[in-house]
């Protein structure tokens, strides 16, 4: 397919006088793993924000599926099929992992009062649609076995996979992680590094992912965006990247 | 510093704060303001002040231990455990039901019109709790739905003749529309801002319904609205039409007041049954978890496509619509309502009543409420203290025990394997 | 001229006389809020407070036999602001220090219960009822033609203009030159850095609570004198409106809180001249309703951008 899932031009961002972004641009297919890489305070998350609605972009286009979604608020654009993962996992975590999987399909759900209070079929039948989606995905990461555990008391690196199963449970199209790895030891990394593939590969997402870890990133990547102090640096597949003297200059400073 | 000049400073700063304020009385002769010294027993009330605070910093360490490990009763450990709960519960209820609607003829009228009370002030802690409990949403101006469900059955009675049953449900959809439309614009606020525009909206309800004279009676308020009937039959001692049949003569007793008494009492268990059963059934809905997940973290709803401002808005609106449903028996009840009754300490005191009792425990909600309307009887002697050691009550709750007498012990939606 | 504009002009001056007190209320919710990020709900009862402590000491003063006023006056303005002072920084020690740090509801709730207790306090003191202190300062200049409209302008709105203007300046100097008035900007700006950097933070939060108070309390004095009444629950209304100034202008910012208050004062003070003054403080309550649905930030505030 040649359109593009995501295709970002001239993303500004600015903050008074602070310029964090400066037109950045950025493309995803269909089934893509893509990375945006850069020195730490390069404005990556802000990009993300700006991407799903968090800011509202001082300039820049940003299409998805064909849809101008700049703009947009935040629970729109996910919607629409464009989810999250946060620096910081974001889990409600005195809820249980299974209703953590239940709100993430509120809209999926018969939200209506009368529904509820009397029990209709189709209220039961969708909750119990939900209900096995729900258990389906939590069988994808490995977490089944822990359903009914607050999730606060997991692990971090469980804590990270039920955070990204809870994403893939409202169906989305594209799935953007913000440094998944962080905090990972690198067993667990290795097995975010195989769900990503599989997310791809058996799911037919893609994946926009920010990382410093760079085997996590050179493994998987089908595309890499380089990003420093907001402006875009270079871009390529990993060897291009791996080679490339300015991006080298921009980790490493001048030699 | 030690504790001994930590005491002493703390005594010196309480003897400054006393000497003018309660040492000195202000009195007004004639045209002219002349001060007089306070009496000697004030002057005892004074000194064993600064000597409590003196005391109390002396030992604070030790106080502050006492107080914060204070293990309330941990309900949980009395009841027996799950399994047994679950085929118990019914009959715990069922006998629970029977025994409050057996209760009130036994018993004196003062004491079920006391009962009634407090069912109202369940009914409003409820309701609130949806908003400040499970929502988490601070709302000071609650008050004003309170006083919409009174003034529509008031005014619905008074000009159009609809039963008190008619009225109910109009009362409880007319509070919540208020919710709404107060609701949609504000709910987007911060916390503490929600807080003030609430209380605000609060305080605007109250002067309009004080000055709107022509349609609400300004500051006399209404009076002589029509009491609830059973099918028609009045509770009175004279049936107040032609023709019309009150409750005694129809079972061919003697007229007693007690009747009209324990018949509003019934009614405000009904309703606080129906409310109850409202909330259980709503906690366990997507709209229950959502309003949990959104108090948890607002921003990772956002990001899984939860419009948090509809999630707000229901609660906000049912909250709103509880407020109505007590306001509209309230009036029934007293026969009798002014602007008076709606000022903002009534809705600091349903806030109290929800901190206090545990935010988004329903238990603890209804055993403040309770709580709350029996101590002033019990304490007559003490009634001119009661806001005061309201207010201090709620201070030191917030120091020592935040999460309220039974902290919110949510049903977890369980996975069945 | 025309009565119409005089009377409008009288408005104006009536306005702005009120709007300065209200501005130096709405500094110390202001200054608190930017600190800590907190309403301080108890500040309209440190207002009433003041006011009280000036009745009484005016009261007990020309009851000794003391005669000049200008002496009453200065040592009842010491008084009422070293009371209120104390009074504030009471209130913070025990009702929000020991909640630094919770969530934004626990020390709100506890704001709430100690603006309850102080009323009653005061109830139980004092009694409930107003209380009323004869004209100190009367007379004024008048101009305009008798037959069409007089406008006057009393010498105790004179003070109150000269006092309030005094009392800004002052606290403007101080927290533009002054040392502890730097480490209060720094404060309002990031709290953790400044105690990184070897501030005593809860001294500034002490301090900042005291100069709030104060202020009230000298607001205290001039519309105690102004009104002539006085009674416990006048800290409830007037903490609301000193609030809707404070945000009106940008909370946070004190040359928004004198703006604010300003800007409210003379709405006030236009719509009681057309309409019922019951609805003036429905007036008030709406502007503070519409400030924070339109422009949350206020006049003079930077809009906040969210985390994520």
């Amino acid at each position: 397919m040649s359109q593009l899932l995501l295709d970002v031009n001239g993303l500004t961002m600015q903050f008074g006088g602070l310029v964090a972004v400066n037109k950045v641009n950025l493309k995803v297919k269909d089934r893509q793993i893509v990375s945006v890489i850069g020195p730490n305070g390069a404005g990556k998350t802000t990009v993300f924000n700006c991407l799903s609605g968090f800011y509202i972009p001082t300039a820049g286009s940003v299409m998805f599926k064909g849809q101008e979604i700049a703009g947009l608020k935040d629970f729109q654009i996910s919607r629409k099929g464009l989810v999250r993962t946060f620096q910081h996992v974001r889990l409600f975590s005195s809820m249980t992992v299974i209703e953590n999987m239940l709100v993430a399909q509120h809209r999926h759900l018969n939200t209506s009062l009368m529904a509820g209070l009397f029990k209709t079929p189709s209220y039961r039948r969708l909750e119990q649609e939900a209900m096995d989606r729900a258990v389906h995905w939590l069988k994808e990461v490995d977490l089944l076995q822990f359903a009914n555990r607050e999730s606060g008391n997991l692990s971090y690196g469980q804590q990270r996979r039920l955070e990204i199963a809870r994403c893939m449970v409202t169906q989305p199209e594209l799935l953007m992680l913000d440094e998944p790895a962080a905090g990972l030891n690198p067993n667990e990394t290795k097995e975010l590094d195989e769900l990503i593939i599989k997310l791809r590969d058996e799911h037919e997402i893609s994946i926009l992912l920010i990382e410093h870890d760079m085997g996590l990133v050179m493994g998987i990547s089908d595309h890499i965006y380089v990003i420093a102090q907001g402006t875009p640096l270079a871009d390529g597949d990993a060897d291009q990247i791996k080679n490339n003297p300015d991006v080298i200059k921009a980790y490493l400073g001048e030699a | 510093m030690s504790k001994l000049s930590n005491a002493i400073f703390a005594a010196g700063i309480a003897f400054v704060l006393a000497c003018l304020m309660i040492g000195v009385k202000l009195n007004t002769e004639g045209t002219t303001l002349t001060v007089s010294g306070a009496s000697t027993e004030q002057w005892i009330w004074i000194f064993s002040g600064i000597a409590l605070v003196f005391f109390s910093q002396l030992f604070s360490g030790q106080i502050d231990a006492l107080f914060g490990k204070m293990p309330l009763p941990k309900l949980s450990s009395l009841l027996p455990e799950e399994k047994k709960m679950a085929t118990l519960k019914p009959w715990l209820l069922a006998a629970l039901f029977v025994g409050m609607i057996i209760w009130p003829f036994m018993v004196s009228r003062g004491s079920v019109d006391l009962a009634t009370l407090a069912l109202i002030y369940i009914m409003l802690g409820l309701g609130l709790n949806i908003v400040v409990g499970l929502a988490g949403l601070l709302d000071l101006g609650y008050v004003a739905f309170y006083a919409v469900g009174a003034y529509t059955y008031a005014l619905l009675s008074q000009y159009f003749g609809l039963s008190f049953w008619a009225c109910l449900p109009i009362a409880a959809g007319l509070a919540a529309l208020f919710g709404f439309l107060l609701g949609f614009p504000v709910l987007r606020l911060r916390g503490d801002y929600l807080a003030i525009v609430t209380l605000g909206f609060g305080e605007i309800i109250r002067i309009l319904l004080n000055n709107w004279t022509a349609v609400t009676g300004g500051p006399n308020g209404i009076s002589g609205i029509d009491k609830p009937t059973l099918f028609g039959l009045e509770f009175s001692r004279r049936a107040k039409e032609e023709g019309a049949t009150t409750f005694h003569e129809f079972f061919g007793i003697d007229y007693s007041s007690s009747y009209k008494v324990i018949f509003l009492y019934l009614i405000a268990v009904v309703l606080v049954a129906f409310v109850i059963y409202v909330i259980n059934r709503l906690m366990r809905m997507p709209i229950g978890r959502a309003w949990e997940a959104l108090r948890e973290d607002e921003i990772a709803c956002r990001s899984l496509g939860l419009n948090r401002t509809a999630i707000k808005l229901s609660a906000f609106t049912i909250g709103a619509s509880t407020a109505g449903f007590a306001g509209s028996f309230f009036a029934a009840r007293q026969g009798f309502i002014s602007p008076e009754s709606f000022i903002f300490i009534e809705s600091a005191i349903i806030l109290a009543i929800v901190v206090l009792g545990g935010m988004g425990s329903q238990i603890g909600v209804i055993l403040a409420a309770v709580v709350m309307t029996i101590l002033p009887e019990l304490a007559r002697e003490f009634s001119e203290y009661r806001m005061l050691l309201f207010g201090l009550l709620m201070v030191l709750m917030m120091r020592w025990r935040p999460q309220g007498l039974v902290p919110m012990k949510r049903p977890h939606l369980e996975l069945k394997q | 001229m025309s009565e119409f504009f005089l009377y409008l002009f009288q408005q104006l001056i009536n306005g702005l006389t009120i709007g300065s007190t209200y501005a130096l209320i709405a500094i110390g919710y202001t200054m608190v809020y930017g600190i800590i990020g907190m309403i301080n709900f108890a500040h309209g009862e440190i207002y009433m407070i003041g006011s009280y402590i000036t009745f009484i000491v005016i009261a007990g003063l020309l009851g000794m036999g003391l005669v000049s006023l200008p002496i009453i006056l200065i040592v009842a303005l010491i008084v009422a602001v070293v009371m209120a002072s104390t009074y504030g920084w009471t209130v913070e020690r025990v009702a929000y220090r020991p909640l630094r740090g919770s969530n934004r509801l626990i020390p709100l709730i506890s704001a709430i219960g100690m603006s309850i207790f102080l009323q009653n306090y005061v109830v139980l003191s004092q009694g409930s009822r107003d209380i009323a202190l004869p004209p100190q300062i009367s007379g004024g200049w008048t101009f305009g033609d008798p037959s069409i409209f007089e406008v006057s302008f009393s010498y105790m709105q004179l003070m109150i203009w000269v006092v309030t203007f005094v009392t800004m300046v002052g606290l403007t100097l101080f927290i533009s030159r002054s040392r502890m008035g730097r480490a209060c900007r720094a404060c309002s700006e990031d709290l953790g850095m400044t105690n990184l950097l070897g501030i005593d933070t809860n001294r500034i939060i002490a301090l900042t609570f005291i100069i709030g108070a104060a202020l009230a309390a000298i607001a205290g004095l001039l519309l105690g004198l102004y009104y002539g009444v006085v009674n416990p629950f006048v800290g409830f209304i007037a903490g609301l409106k000193a609030f809707t100034a404070a945000v009106l202008g940008g909370i946070g910012s004190i040359p928004g809180a004198v703006l604010g208050g300003l800007i409210l004062g003379v709405t006030e003070a236009m719509t009681s001249a057309f309409f019922p003054s019951e609805y003036k403080d429905v007036v008030s309550f709406s502007l503070l309703v519409l400030i924070l649905l339109f422009r949350p930030s206020g006049l003079l505030g930077k809009p906040e951008v969210e985390k994520v």
